[in-house]
């Protein structure tokens, strides 16, 4: 009876591990329309980026970025929820399959890309490392910074960039490393240290949190590339394809002029490029395993990429970041999306 | 016992039941089968996390422990620089770890004792005080007072640059502590000799002593004498050997001190408040432990005409430790394991540089925390271990 008992019990538990990996050979984009959303991993709040009000609407870059992937799949932005995750938690949630996509300000590396098992599908954002000082202590470059006490965010990539730089200048520097930006944003106000460094877009986002954003300056020097955008989990090609192209939809929609407003005027567009782009011709969305109108869809309740920009970073909002290399190829920027064809 | 005398006298065996039906073979297979159900759940979670790490092209092993960091730690008891490897970053955040939790420990069992007698006072006042502190400090969560500390203490401290000077050579700021580091000369050697002679002169001191008193029931001050014996020693024989030391003092360059030691204040923060939280409890701890001694053994004591300090310390203590030592013990092992919430405020401990720096720079999270996990379990381990050595010394002896 007993002996009955703990065969049974093992049968259960083998029965479980198969179980448990048959569920994750069902395809990631199998799985979002099963369960009617995208899950997206987003930042716990940072604004122009990844940020909920107080009604928990989020709004950011990042997140019209998941926004996008779901109207691309379900024909319309609402089917995307959002977990919030600090740095340290994100890549670890996309391994385990809690979230479907990584939208999280997280910086494009070789390691990232190698050794996590993961695959970054794009930049939806060009970023680069920047310090923010009192004003008290006088400094107006950042090689003035010998001696200097950094306050810096655990889990990024900006902690060996610092690292480097200053080694690489003969630099000495102290650093206190806090778990969240908001514990690093109230060490720097509290005095703690000298200087705070992030991501130059961060810096600015981090400033308006300050209680007296006059008493801090941005210093003009950027140490490093940090472009930013999303990430899925390797081993899924279909996913993959599918969130990059949805962002190279955004990116060519603005090289072809078509927003969110002119969108349903464009569907009548003799132009052949246009027409691809929002499925009134051909079967490009089809091959990506979604409807043929997965272009129109992601123009009409996101917008391009453009629009995206000047809603959530762009000069009119409260970080007030210029296009800069985050502009079009044919505008001075480094934007520059394969055809859609 | 018997019966199985009785039978090998009598030279037969009764016929036995079959095995199946023999409680102890059934009992011995059962655990048999029980413990390769455990081995075997445990192979397959190993197995199955590594082959699916591997099928989703997840590095793993324990090769990252020799790559450089490259990345900076405020303070380390142990050499370091950003182009040493991850192993060193690991022993780096255990040593931070392991200060933090013996200060903590050290600081926790005095104020607790102090505290824990205090609540017991015939002085009203000082009775009420211990009181308020106990029921105030453990009923607010910890999180919260290692915040409170860290930024009640920031705030009130100045900028470097209008650093309180403490006796022209230590400085006191936001930055934390800036006191000078007294840096060996040669001839350093006979002071430390000193010090080992005065330690086994006072151990000595101590042992003649309790003899003494023993044969011919006069005590000696052994306390004043042992405490003379291990100031003067040394610092005798530093005067003699030329005064072997120089101080490296913290000076104002640029915008922060440079030299000296430094404590910054992340530690000091962790430290009050892991401290100030666990004498809450020890407190109590120490109170129980003191009325569980039965008043009879303070009466007779005094009936013998002890006073009331030796009352406490030959009579009621040694007792009151029995009943303390146990959770005590649990208490020491809650602070070492609270010391994990320093990445909070940025103290660079354990979980704050391994388990999060270098987790993310090499994204080896199974083997980073199952390396994190083992650490506190073995320290949590031998704490228990220790203290039930300690423990099992001032039990009750049954003779």
């Amino acid at each position: 009876m007993m002996k009955t008992k703990s065969i049974a019990l093992g049968m259960a538990l083998a029965a479980g591990t198969f179980a448990a990996s048959n569920v994750m050979a069902a395809t990631t984009l199998e799985n979002v329309k099963e369960k009617g959303h995208v899950q997206c991993g987003v930042t716990n709040g940072l604004p122009g980026f990844s940020q909920p009000d107080s009604e928990g609407n989020w709004t950011g870059i990042d997140v019209d970025t998941c926004r996008a992937i779901g109207a691309a799949i379900f024909g319309d932005a609402k089917h995307v929820e959002f977990t919030p995750l600090t740095a340290k938690e994100r890549f670890t949630a996309l391994q385990s399959g809690e979230i479907d996509v990584l939208s999280r300000n997280t910086t494009w590396t070789l390691t990232r890309d190698a050794s996590l098992g993961l695959n970054f599908a794009g930049v939806n954002y060009y970023d680069g490392q920047g310090f923010m000082v009192n004003k008290d202590i006088g400094v107006s470059d950042a090689t003035e910074l010998d001696g200097a006490t950094v306050c810096i965010q655990s889990g990024t990539t900006t902690e060996l960039n610092l690292s480097d730089y200053f080694r690489a200048k003969g630099m000495e520097f102290k650093p206190i490393v806090f778990d969240t930006s908001e514990q690093t944003v109230q060490g720097f106000s509290a005095g703690r240290c000298d200087v705070l460094t992030s991501d130059r877009s961060q810096l600015a986002a981090l400033r308006s949190k300050l209680a007296d954003p006059s008493s801090a300056i941005i210093l003009p020097n950027t140490i490093s590339k940090e472009p930013l955008g999303p990430v899925v989990r390797q081993g899924d090609d279909q996913w993959f394809n599918l969130v990059k192209w949805v962002l190279n939809v955004q990116i060519n929609a603005e090289e072809l002029g078509v927003s969110s407003e002119n969108v349903d005027d464009m569907l009548k567009s003799d132009n052949p490029n246009i027409q691809r782009l929002l499925g009134s011709d051909g079967n490009l969305g089809e091959m990506l395993g979604l409807q043929h109108d997965f272009g129109y869809q992601v123009i009409k309740h996101v917008g391009n990429y453009g629009e995206m920009y000047e809603r959530n970073v762009g000069p009119n909002t409260p970080l007030g970041l210029d296009r800069g290399v985050n502009n079009l190829w044919n505008n001075g920027g480094v934007l520059y999306a394969p055809p859609v064809r | 016992m018997k019966t199985e005398t009785i039978t090998q006298a009598n030279g037969s065996k009764p016929a036995g039941p079959k095995p199946w039906y023999d409680p102890r073979v059934r009992s011995i297979f059962f655990q048999i089968v029980a413990i390769a159900l455990v081995f075997w759940g445990g192979w397959t979670l190993v197995d199955n996390t590594l082959s699916n790490m591997e099928s989703r092209g997840i590095s793993t092993g324990f090769g990252f422990l020799e790559e450089s960091a490259g990345f900076g730690i405020i303070m380390s008891l142990v050499p370091y620089d950003a182009t040493m490897s991850y192993g060193r970053t690991f022993l780096v955040g255990l040593t931070n770890t392991l200060l933090v939790s013996a200060m903590g420990v050290v600081a926790a069992t005095i104020l607790g004792f102090i505290i824990g007698v205090a609540r017991l006072s015939s002085n009203w006042l000082v009775a009420k005080l211990a009181l308020v502190y106990v029921e105030v400090i453990r009923n607010i969560p910890l999180l919260l007072q290692i915040f409170f500390w860290y930024f009640a203490v920031l705030a009130a401290l100045p900028s470097p640059r209008q650093s309180v000077e403490v006796g022209g050579s230590a400085f006191l700021n936001n930055r934390g502590l800036y006191v000078p580091d007294p840096v060996t000369q040669d001839g350093f050697g006979l002071v430390w000799g000193a010090i080992a002679v005065a330690i086994a002169a006072v151990i000595g001191l101590r042992i003649w002593a309790k003899k003494r008193q023993l044969a011919t029931g006069k005590i000696f001050p052994t306390f004043k004498v042992g405490v003379s014996i291990l100031v003067l020693l040394p610092v005798l024989a530093y005067f003699v050997a030329g005064s072997p030391l120089e101080w490296d003092v913290p000076a104002l360059k640029g915008f922060n001190f440079r030299g000296g030691i430094t404590i910054i204040p992340e530690l000091a923060a962790l430290w009050l408040a892991l401290s100030l939280y666990t004498a809450s409890f020890i407190a109590e701890i120490v109170r129980s432990g003191i009325l569980s001694v039965s008043k009879g053994q303070t009466e007779a004591s005094k009936a013998l005409g002890l006073p009331n300090s030796l009352t406490l310390r030959l009579v009621v203590i040694p007792q009151a430790m029995r009943v303390i030592i146990p959770p005590l013990t649990s208490q020491y092992l809650n602070l070492v394991k609270n010391s994990s919430l320093a990445t909070a405020i940025g103290y660079p401990d354990l979980v704050a540089v391994f388990m999060g720096t270098t987790l993310n720079q090499t994204g080896q999270a199974v083997e980073v925390v199952a390396i994190t996990m083992a650490v506190y379990l073995t320290i949590s381990l031998l704490i228990s271990l220790f203290m039930n050595i300690y423990n099992r010394a001032v039990a009750i002896k049954e003779r």
